[in-house]
Formats: structure tokens, sequence, C-alpha cells
């Protein structure tokens, strides 16, 4: 295995990613997960009945926990401007969300914007949103983005290379991206609607976390499904499982597909029951986000004045 | 941080909660000529209203106003007609989910969360399932034009108030048998409100009779001359009673006694679903289930991994408020069944089991009683070979799959089992060696009408639900 390497694998897992058969070894030797039990479990969460006080201090929550997102062709410095704008302050009274997620080439712009207000700037990065480019394109993706001010990284994992087994692959780029990151956040997007099956949700989850990602992401937003509620649980319990075996906190990411607050909360729940009340933090769980945004406002403002406004009362940007 | 969800309370008022209940004879709800009783809510000890019971005499009108029935209507009437009226029945169950829901709760102390999701539908939907059959009974195997057996006199328990009433009733009416059925004397209201369901659904008097009361009214119906078919669900020492005093009456049993059922766990399963599975079994219904995941075996190389992500998933169990819609797990029924819980873990602590009970709060009055996992149980413990019937697990070890499948078959009881490994093959294997009625593989407490349920030796005879289930209400 490539050496590049800013963070060591921690010594309980040592072994596990000597050569690409200890790598297959240990994935494959991780409990499977069984989809019926995690969906069930999952619709269970889902009832949990958010009210009052707890809905508020939720939904202050998810925002700090936003990653307000654009990635797309068309845009702009404009777009991404009012974006930032957005990002800083959402609303009089309202907290900053985390960060903006944008593309490589808009880094400069947002990095301008949100200059001085804590909000971060994470850029996609490796080829994304289908990571096919050679790793020396990624790296220099990564580099372009790290120096034009990015803090948060979130790249790609080739996922053709883990359907067909190349383990040994997956690591290596990540280890090299996480080593051109350098003390730059990483987050490493598994595209789980390509994984297909929770098991493939596992493994990649601690194939991600073994070499060395920060955070785990569920998807780039480009294919269907993205973030579903079980799909977070499983990797919420990775995050949980690998924090009980190295006293180490990594966080998760779901993103695409989440644009209600009903829909926020249900993952906050899962966030406090699966892996525990401790990754209720904007550093160890973000929503990546869109419109989001604004139905969190919505429902915000629901809370206080009693009553609902409606779309025309919170900015589109 | 920490997150405190704000109480969610279910409206009591949906209940529609009555001061006094009576019992439904011949189409009419009369005062029973018993004396009456009160039933309380479990979780605050206040009585919710007072419900008349029956006499020995109220019994005897009961069985001749269900035999007139039989007799002059429903026997004769063709299956389509009697699945109209099951059908209206399984409607307005739903219709009214909400109500009986809160209702239920309140009786008998179980979440609302599940009397909302799992009691009222399921019972619901074995409406529908057997208004299905109603004029199918040609095709179910058992020859051409089968025919019902009677009067069934039917006693259910406390633990499903209505979703019991629903598996002794639908089956029985389906194929052309009239009900007398005596609810548990601690959880008579969701029964009687059915009651009122059957009324409004016009079917004709004496069809269904629902006669509260306790054990004594139960006794006098089973051992009635008039009835051809007795159904009871509840303790295998009440049971064995009865099949004592019907022995040589002709009348046919079923009997859907206790259960000690075990929980496999081997070391190639999906874990965290199996702990799901595990927490399911034992803590849905408070362990008030006779079918419940009451012992768990786990496999040796597994066990201490298991246990750490048991406890921690059974921390985050909330005990409380059953109206509450996020508590899961609600109160214990009755005190009466507190104190045996109380017993049975005395003893366990007693013989040198390894007790872990959650630190969860616990409401200051009412029946409750915390989560609780046993370590370091044998078999030869108690806690391993007697129902507790109570949120109470005993964790036992093995270290082949034949020393699962013995220490799995060494109880007398053979109503459940489940097992969890990701090997099709020994799933198979295991479902063949096991003595139980129901083994659910990878999953745990699925109820559907359309799969029979039923046990093997003290756990009782007899299947409910699916075709197999209507042997039990002809004359087959």
């Amino acid at each position: 295995m490539a050496e590049t390497t800013t963070r060591e694998s921690p010594p309980e897992f040592a072994d596990a990613a000597r050569d690409e058969a200890s790598l297959r070894r240990f994935l494959h030797g991780l409990p499977g997960v069984d989809a019926v039990g995690v969906e069930q479990r999952s619709a269970g969460l889902a009832t949990r009945s958010i009210k009052k006080d707890s809905k508020l201090w939720a939904i202050d929550l998810a925002i700090s926990m936003v990653d307000l997102t654009t990635l797309e062709g068309s845009d702009t410095p404009g777009k991404v401007r009012s974006l930032c704008a957005k990002a800083r302050r959402p609303e009089p009274g309202v907290p900053s969300v985390a960060a903006v997620c944008v593309y490589p080439d808009m880094v400069a712009t947002a990095v301008e914007e949100v200059r001085g207000s804590g909000v971060g700037v994470a850029s996609v990065a490796t080829a994304f949103p289908s990571g096919r480019s050679s790793l020396r394109i990624k790296v220099a993706d990564t580099e372009l983005a790290v120096e034009a001010g990015a803090t948060e990284i979130d790249m790609v994992i080739d996922r053709g290379a883990f359907l067909s087994g190349r383990y040994g692959k997956v690591f290596d780029e990540i280890r090299t991206i996480k080593a051109a990151c350098g003390n730059t956040h990483l987050k490493v997007i598994l595209e789980t609607g390509e994984l297909a099956t929770y098991d493939n949700v596992r493994r990649a989850s601690w194939l991600a976390l073994l070499a060395g990602g920060d955070f785990i992401k569920t998807s780039t937003g480009k294919v269907s499904p993205a973030a579903t509620l079980p799909v977070t649980n499983v990797m919420l319990q990775a995050v949980h499982d690998w924090h009980a075996a190295t006293g180490e906190l990594r966080g998760v990411k779901p993103a695409g597909g989440i644009r209600t607050t009903k829909d926020a909360i249900r993952h906050l729940v899962a966030v406090h029951e699966v892996a525990g009340e401790q990754w209720l933090d904007p550093h160890l769980f973000r929503f990546g986000a869109s419109s989001l945004l604004n139905d969190l406002l919505m429902q915000r403002r629901t809370q206080l004045e009693g009553h609902y406004s409606g779309p025309d009362y919170v900015t589109v940007d | 941080m920490t997150w405190e969800y704000a109480p969610a309370p279910e409206s009591r008022a949906i209940a529609n909660l009555k001061p006094s209940y009576r019992m439904f004879v011949d189409g009419q709800f009369v005062e029973g000529g018993g004396e009456p009783l009160k039933s309380i809510n479990p979780a605050t000890e206040e009585v919710l209203a007072e419900v008349s019971t029956a006499s020995a005499a109220d019994v005897d009108t009961a069985v001749k106003a269900a035999r007139r029935a039989q007799d002059k209507l429903w026997g004769k009437m063709p299956g389509a007609e009697r699945a109209k009226y099951i059908f209206r029945i399984a409607r307005m169950i739903a219709e009214r989910g909400r109500e009986l829901a809160v209702l239920e709760s309140l009786d008998n102390g179980k979440p609302i969360r599940e009397s909302r999701d799992t009691d009222i539908p399921t019972a619901s939907a074995h409406f529908f399932y057997h208004a299905g059959w109603a004029d199918k009974l040609d095709h179910a195997g058992f020859g051409p034009d089968p025919r019902p057996l009677g009067v069934a006199g039917q006693v259910i328990p406390w633990n499903f108030p209505l979703l019991m009433a629903a598996w002794k009733i639908a089956p029985a009416l389906a194929c052309g048998n009239t009900v007398v059925l005596k609810p548990a004397e601690t959880t008579p209201l969701t029964a009687l409100v059915l009651a009122e369901i059957i009324q409004q659904a016009e079917l004709p008097p004496g069809v269904v009779n629902i006669l509260p009361g306790a054990g004594e009214v139960g006794a006098g119906l089973v051992n009635h001359p008039g009835v051809q078919k007795v159904a009871f669900t509840g303790s295998t020492e009440v049971g064995k009673l009865i099949q004592a005093s019907l022995a040589g009456t002709g009348k046919k049993l079923t009997l859907e006694l206790g259960g000690k059922a075990a929980n496999i766990v081997f070391d190639d399963a999906p874990l965290d679903q199996a702990v799901e599975g595990i927490v399911n079994g034992i803590f849905f219904n408070q362990g008030h289930v006779c079918c419940a995941g009451s012992r768990l075996l786990v496999q040796e190389s597994v066990a201490e991994e298991l246990l750490a992500k048991l406890h921690k998933r059974v921390a985050t169990l909330r005990v409380g408020d059953p109206l509450d819609k996020n508590t899961d797990v609600g109160a214990i029924n009755s005190r009466e069944q507190l104190t045996k819980i109380q017993e049975l873990v005395a003893s366990g602590e007693e013989e040198g089991a390894e007790r872990w009970t959650s630190s969860c709060p616990l409401p200051d009055k009412g029946f409750f009683f915390a989560p609780t996992v046993f370590a370091n149980v044998s078999q030869a413990m108690r806690i391993a070979r007697e129902e507790i019937f109570g949120p109470v697990l005993s964790v036992l070890t093995f270290r082949t799959p034949d020393e699962a499948v013995a220490k799995a078959n060494n109880t007398p009881y053979g109503l459940s089992a489940g097992v969890w490994t990701e090997k099709g093959s020994r799933i198979l294997w295991m479902a063949n060696r096991l003595r139980s009625g129901v083994v659910w593989a990878n999953t745990f407490n699925r109820f559907d009408p359309a799969a029979p349920f039923g046990g093997y030796q003290e756990s009782g005879f007899g299947r409910e639900g699916g075709r197999t289930g209507l042997e039990a209400y002809l004359d087959v």
C-alpha cells in the first residue's frame, strides 16, 4: 500500500490495510447488514414525535449543520455570492450554516464572500461526481481547491474499483487525496446509490474510515437514491463502532434528497439514538442540501410565531 | 449536547372513555348479574371505568343466544354474505383506529406507538383476511362444503386485548360459528368497543356475545354444554385445567399458552439487526408476549460484543407514560404481574446470574419495571426455565449449532424461536430441529394473519391464522 499518509491507521486496525488480501478479509469479515431489519429500525426511529422546545432546538441545530450546496453546470460567481450571503446569515437572528459547498472553480469566490463569518467552504473534488479520471487529475483537482482556500474537500470514491473488489485501489486513492488535503477536512463520498447494498455501504464506510476520511458522506446528489434514512443509519453505526474501537470521532454527512424539516429531524433522531448524542454537533454531522434550509427557516418561524408563513416569506437564492 | 424530547402525549379524549361499560348479549348491551369490576389504568392506578360482569345465568343466556343465531341464521348464511359483515367490521376497526389505540393503551398500559402501529392495524387485518375466506372454504383443503362446529366459547388474555379478540372472533365467524367471548378481567374495554362496532355493523343478534368477568365466568363458559368449541389463550396452568375439564366432552379445543422462546444468535449474524430483534423480542409490549424471546442464546465468540451493543441499545429505551408517542416501554399490566416479575428477578440474582438494569428514569406512580438483562444465566436457573412475562431477558451462550438446538429445545414450552445468521442453509437446518410452532429467521415478533401461529407441548396446540387456522373452527 502507498505510504503517502498524513494519518496512520490506528493500531487496532494496522493489519487490516496491510495489503489487498488483508483489506478484503477485514471488510468481508464485518457483520452483515440485514436489509429488512435496518429498514424496520429506521421506520421505527421515524415515528419519534419531536415537538415544542425539542423541535425548535433541533431546527436550530439542523441549520447549523447545513452544507449549503450549489453544484450545477450553470453556477456563476453571482449565484455563489448570493448563496454565501444566505449561508452567513440565513435570516436575522438565525445562526449561520456550517459551510457552503461548491465546485473547485467557485472556491475563490466563496472564500471571499464568507471571510470572517465562520462559515466554511467545502469543495467537491476528484472528478466529481463520477470520479472517472486519473489519479493525477484527482490530486490536481484537490490541490487547486485547497490552494483556492477550501476548508473542506468532498471527494468521491472510485465506485467502479469498489464494485469490482479492488478495495486497495480505493483505499490508496483516499489516502493520497487525504495527503493532498493536508490540514483540510476530508469528506469521502461513497455514492451509496451506486453501491446498492447495505453490506457494501458498511464496507465502504469502514474502508473510508481506515483510509483516514474525516467524514463519510452518502451521495453526490447526482444519483438517485441519494441519502436515505437506513443508509445514514448504517453509516452512523460505522462511526459509532469506529469510535468504540479507536476512540476517534469521525463524522457523517447525508446529502441529497433531504428537503424537509421533518426529514432532517428524523435524521437527527437517528444521530441521537444510533451514534449517540456526541454526534449532535456540526463538527460530526452535516446535511448536504440546498432547499432544506428554507424549509427549516419556515418551520422555525412557525414554532416561534405559532402560525405558518409560506415560501414567499423566505428568500430564494 | 443533550436533546430532551418534549412530552408528546396522545390526547386521552380520543378514547371516548365512558364511566361504565356493559356486557353485550344477543345484540344488546345489558347489565350483568355478576359483581361489577373496576378497570384501572396501570400507568396511574386510577379507575378508568366500571364494567358489568356476567353471572352463571348470563353465560347460559349468551350461549343460548349464540346457539339460536347459529341454527337459524349464521350457520346457514352463504359465505359471501358472512364475508360482507366481517369486511364491515374490519373497516370499522380501521376507521376507529385512533380511538381504539388510545383506549387500549389506557386500559392495558402498552405504549401508544405499539397499540397504534401494531395491535389495532393487525386486529383489523385479521378480520380482513378471514372475511376473504368466508366464501372460499371449499378450497381450504378440508373437502367440499366444510361445516362449522356451532358455538365457540373463547377466553382471551390481557396482553393484546383487542388483537386477541380479533384472532378468536374473525376465524370463528368466517367459518360460520357463533361466539361467546370472555375478555380478560383487567382489560375488558376495547372488546366492548368492538361489541359496539359489531352492533353498528348490524351483525345479527347473538352471533357475537361478549361477557366480561373473572376466571369463574371463563370456567362457566368453557364448561357450558351448549358450547361445541373452546379456544383459550392464557397461562399454561389454566390451559391444563380447561383441558382436564373438557376431557370426554367431545368439545373441540385449541390452547395457546405460555412460552420461553430462545432467540439464537450465531457469530455470522447481522449483529446490529440482531440487537434490534432481541430488543423487539423481549421488550415489545413490556415482555407481556407469550412468544417473547425471553432467552437469548448467543454464540460464545460474539457474546461480549453483542452484549455491549445490547446494553447500549437497551439504555436508549424510553420507559414511561404509555400515551406519550415517544414511549418505547409502557406500564406493567397489573400489580400482581409486577410482583411476579420482581420475584423472579430476585431469584435470578439469588441464583447468581449477573443483573444489568437500564438506568432510565421511571414514573413515580403506576406499575413500571426497567428493562433488565441477566448475563451468565445457566439452564438450571428459574429465570431460564419459567415464563417471566415481563421486560427481563436471560442471556445464555452456546458453542455449536447442536448445542444451540439442545438448549433451545430444553424447555417444556415450544411456542416460538428466532435464528440469526447470514447463512440460509443454517436457518433451514435449525428450523427443522427447533421444537417450536413459529421460527423467525433474522426477525422476531412478526405477526401476519396469513401465517399460522401456535405451539408445541406446554405452549398448547392448534393453530390460529392462515389456512391451517381455519381447521379449529370447522367440523373436519
